[in-house]
């Protein structure tokens, strides 16, 4: 039996300079593009802003929300580089609504859990499933139905994206990723459905340096890795209580 | 005469039983929060992936990576969990809360449910309610019994369906109706509400269960 040699992968990294070059060469006109966050929660930030200067157009991006008019997805929205949304809700964007009402840009609205199956059965080699989620509703139009022990489900098919943009908090040189908070949210499963998944994380360590304990997301499923210490990190709607 | 919001959120929270896994919607649901029964612990999810929220931050706890299902900065409490989408969907989906209390524009008297979309009006989409409303073991309507005059608990949803044959109890500012096999059955009045008020500002036909007067 042959022992691999302790340091055989010593030298292995996925960490990019930067996330101009983490893209350039692997994006293209046409991308389906699976992109994390929540509102403006756990965005991919420089890898957005690297996106839209890549000038890629006609993309089709499955993510829950569309950033506002001048963050997040909404600067893609800007540019004219979207042709097509997968979402579950749209809101706070004056320019999403101009477009989708122009019929500039298409949207599939896509119940929110549905949408992160959609994803994470991508991503684990299931091509559809049945779920009760909009039975009854619009979203079931034109869906295969089935029943189950008397119950109906419909059949939604998986989400494999041509590239995943992700947001980690921490990330080791393997790829391996730790989320924070609910920034998470959709980071893991967009994370998994990318035939080309590129993250970016605050904090970059050695491999080792984080528990296997305690990663969210093994470094199989990240392909390259991209250092962003200072993210903006825009809240939405601050709200607090009077102490 | 009638329950102000307030109260029909403290009748809402009435509902609430020791141990429950719990998941409000935006608007009146919210202020159940604030009325939980002494002695009983209720858990609150949040959709985008938190098991246990707490209250609003105050300033210097205010953290741009924790927010609710509004997108509201908030906390979390001893014992909280967080979560990726898929596994939030999971609980919801899977039937592991107990409650969803979320508001409606329509109730129908099978229980469907409308409340995501106006045709001809701004469509923001439908977030995370289809999924609640199909996938939790109880869903409770809260919200108020007409709308500017127009009503609300109708024989059929005009509007797009959230979910189909989902709601199980409605509280309005009037009175708690349940929605069973023969239509709405009003089973409480709100103080000072009457049976002549209620069928009046109801389209869809009530009935009244002995006890209520």
């Amino acid at each position: 039996m042959v022992e691999p040699a302790v340091d055989s992968r010593s030298s292995f990294t996925k960490l990019w300079p930067d996330a101009r070059t983490a893209l350039e060469d692997i994006v293209s006109d046409g991308m389906l593009l699976a992109i994390g966050g929540f509102g403006l929660c756990g965005i991919p930030e420089a890898l957005i802003l690297a996106l839209r200067d890549t000038g890629a157009r006609n993309l089709t991006i499955a993510s829950n929300n569309a950033g506002v008019d001048d963050w997040g997805i909404g600067l893609l929205l800007q540019t004219r580089q979207v042709r097509k949304m997968i979402s579950s809700y749209v809101g706070e964007n004056s320019e999403f609504e101009r477009q989708y009402l122009s019929g500039e840009l298409e949207v599939e609205f896509c119940p929110q859990g549905t949408l992160a199956e959609r994803m994470r059965a991508g991503g684990a080699g299931i091509p559809g499933f049945y779920t009760r989620t909009g039975v009854g509703t619009l979203v079931a139009e034109g869906k295969e139905h089935k029943q189950f022990n008397g119950v109906t489900y419909i059949l939604e098919r998986a989400i494999r994206a041509d590239l995943a943009l992700v947001k980690a908090w921490k990330a080791d040189l393997h790829g391996n990723l730790v989320y924070r908070r609910t920034a998470r949210n959709f980071n893991p499963n967009a994370a998994t459905c990318g035939k080309i998944t590129v993250a970016e994380a605050e904090i970059v360590v050695e491999p080792g340096e984080i528990d296997p304990d305690e990663i969210h997301t093994p470094g199989i499923f990240v392909h390259r890795l991209v250092h962003n210490p200072n993210p903006e990190k825009r809240i939405e709607k601050k709200t607090t209580r009077e102490v | 005469m009638a329950w102000t919001r307030h109260q029909m959120a403290a009748r809402a929270a009435r509902e609430l039983q020791d141990g429950f896994y719990v998941n409000l919607g935006i608007g009146i649901p919210t202020l159940v929060a604030s009325h939980i029964p002494r002695g009983i612990t209720v858990t609150f999810q949040s959709e985008n992936g938190l098991l246990g929220l707490g209250p609003f931050p105050r300033e210097d706890e205010v953290d741009a990576d924790l927010i609710n299902a509004g997108k509201e900065t908030v906390t979390f409490i001893a014992g909280a969990s967080t979560f990726s989408s898929a596994d939030s969907f999971a609980m919801i989906r899977g039937g592991h809360i107990d409650l969803a209390i979320l508001g409606a524009m329509q109730v129908s008297e099978r229980g469907d449910l409308a409340n995501w979309m106006i045709p001809g009006k701004r469509v923001k989409g439908m977030g995370g309610a289809m999924d609640l409303v199909s996938g939790v073991q109880r869903v409770l309507v809260l919200m108020e019994h007409t709308a500017q005059g127009g009503a609300k608990l109708l024989r059929n949803c005009t509007l797009p369906l959230t979910g189909a044959g989902v709601v199980k109890r409605v509280i309005t500012d009037l009175c708690v109706l349940d929605v069973t096999p023969s239509g709405f059955e009003v089973i409480e009045l709100a103080t000072g509400a009457t049976r002549a008020q209620v069928q009046q500002q109801t389209e869809a036909s009530v009935s009244f269960t002995d006890s209520v007067t």
